[in-house]
């Protein structure tokens, strides 16, 4: 108990960092920094993740909240995508001015 | 001699600049956490950009007239140091102009590293050192208030130079401002240690902002023809900012009117000296040394 009193006073929550690095694209996993709280959580992301102009747009998400898929599980999750190859569109024609897909 | 008065004047903006960001680069793998490590050092970096934009408008005007061609900082530096140490002594006014620039001229690099400390014009709040985490934010937040108001100020001189320096170093003040309050108030509003903190760092510090809005001879001259920031102007906007904020950090602004000044004048407080004996020191010992 005590041990958890030191880590919670020591350590600061960790948060996931995600940029948008220019308008129209998505906001994209950076990595993931510690903050007090959302506004520093954005600030140190401005600090850490944008000093190249990687960005115009910042979203922190505390680490806690985001669930996981089990990575033991990889096998029933995964495997059975593996031999339905029909579930990819690749049996269409695309016309020539059609581009970018 | 109007053409000094703006040498000095550029050089108290460069000054100002380059003592706090050596100031805060000396966080730089100190920093409480990484990520406010790389946040100090960040700051430190847009001072440091700013005043070498302000020093190499110096250079460019103590060269002007004295028919000098452009020289590389290496060369100056080690012309500098072998006997024509003058040349670099451009803050003292008459070195620039003395004429010895004939070999190597006033670069930026002469500018930083080869002047003494009594040629220094800077303030002396932002030579202070730094303390604790509390004392390095609350010199921050104080200096950023003002550059905040002062380059929204001296984006209207009629020194087109000086104008465009201010126009690009406001956006980056106006982050150092904002990252800045914030720690004041967490500090001021956090724990009952930072609290006491930030009052002991409020108590070293406050009696050198007076310095800040007591306008030297050269801003004086220079605010008359409207190229200086007008400093009477800007010192209400800064104390309702700092206000704004100590409200919310639970801090009161001291009551003692007594400031601290000559900074300004190069009479400055004993840190200065140990900053410069530091950061001049591989020029001082390998003149022209380059890597």
């Amino acid at each position: 108990m005590k041990d958890q009193n030191t880590e919670s006073r020591s350590s600061w929550p960790l948060w996931e960092i995600f940029i948008r690095s220019k308008q129209g694209l998505d906001h994209k996993h950076v990595g993931s920094l510690h903050a007090v709280d959302a506004a520093m959580a954005i600030e140190n992301a401005r600090d850490v993740y944008t000093r190249r102009m990687e960005g115009i747009s910042i979203w922190v998400v505390e680490s806690k909240y985001v669930h996981a898929s089990n990575p033991d599980e990889a096998a029933s999750f995964y495997d059975p995508a593996n031999d339905k190859i029909y579930r990819h569109p690749t049996f269409y024609q695309l016309p020539d001015e059609l581009t970018h897909m | 001699m109007e053409q000094q008065t703006l040498i000095d004047y550029t050089l108290h903006l460069a000054d100002n600049a380059l003592v706090l960001g050596h100031r805060n680069s000396e966080w730089t793998g100190h920093g409480p956490i990484l990520e406010q490590d790389i946040a100090l050092s960040n700051i430190a970096l847009d001072l440091i950009g700013q005043a070498r934009n302000f020093y190499q408008y110096a250079a460019r005007l103590s060269n002007e007239g004295e028919g000098v061609a452009a020289v590389s900082g290496a060369e100056a530096l080690g012309a500098g140091v072998m006997g024509l140490g003058e040349a670099a002594g451009a803050g003292s006014g008459r070195g620039a102009a003395a004429g010895s620039a004939g070999v190597a001229g006033v670069t930026e690099d002469t500018l930083a590293y080869l002047r003494d400390a009594w040629d220094y014009r800077n303030c002396l709040l932002v030579e202070q050192d730094n303390g604790d985490w509390a004392k390095t934010i609350l010199r921050l937040f104080f200096f950023s208030a003002y550059q905040y108001y002062f380059y929204q100020s001296l984006q209207q001189s009629r020194d087109r130079e000086l104008a465009a320096i201010a126009e690009k170093s406001y956006k980056e003040v106006t982050y150092h401002l904002r990252w800045s309050s914030e720690w004041v108030i967490r500090l001021g509003d956090g724990t009952e240690e930072s609290h006491r903190r930030m009052k002991e760092a409020l108590d070293q510090l406050w009696k050198f902002t007076d310095e800040l809005f007591v306008a030297a001879d050269y801003e004086k001259a220079l605010a008359e023809k409207g190229i200086a920031a007008d400093l009477t102007a800007i010192r209400p906007q800064w104390e309702e900012r700092v206000e704004a904020v100590f409200q919310q950090a639970r801090l009161k602004r001291p009551v003692s009117a007594w400031g601290q000044t000559g900074g300004k004048q190069g009479r400055h407080t004993e840190h200065l000296g140990y900053l410069l004996a530091e950061m001049q020191f591989l020029q001082r010992a390998y003149p022209g040394c380059e890597w």
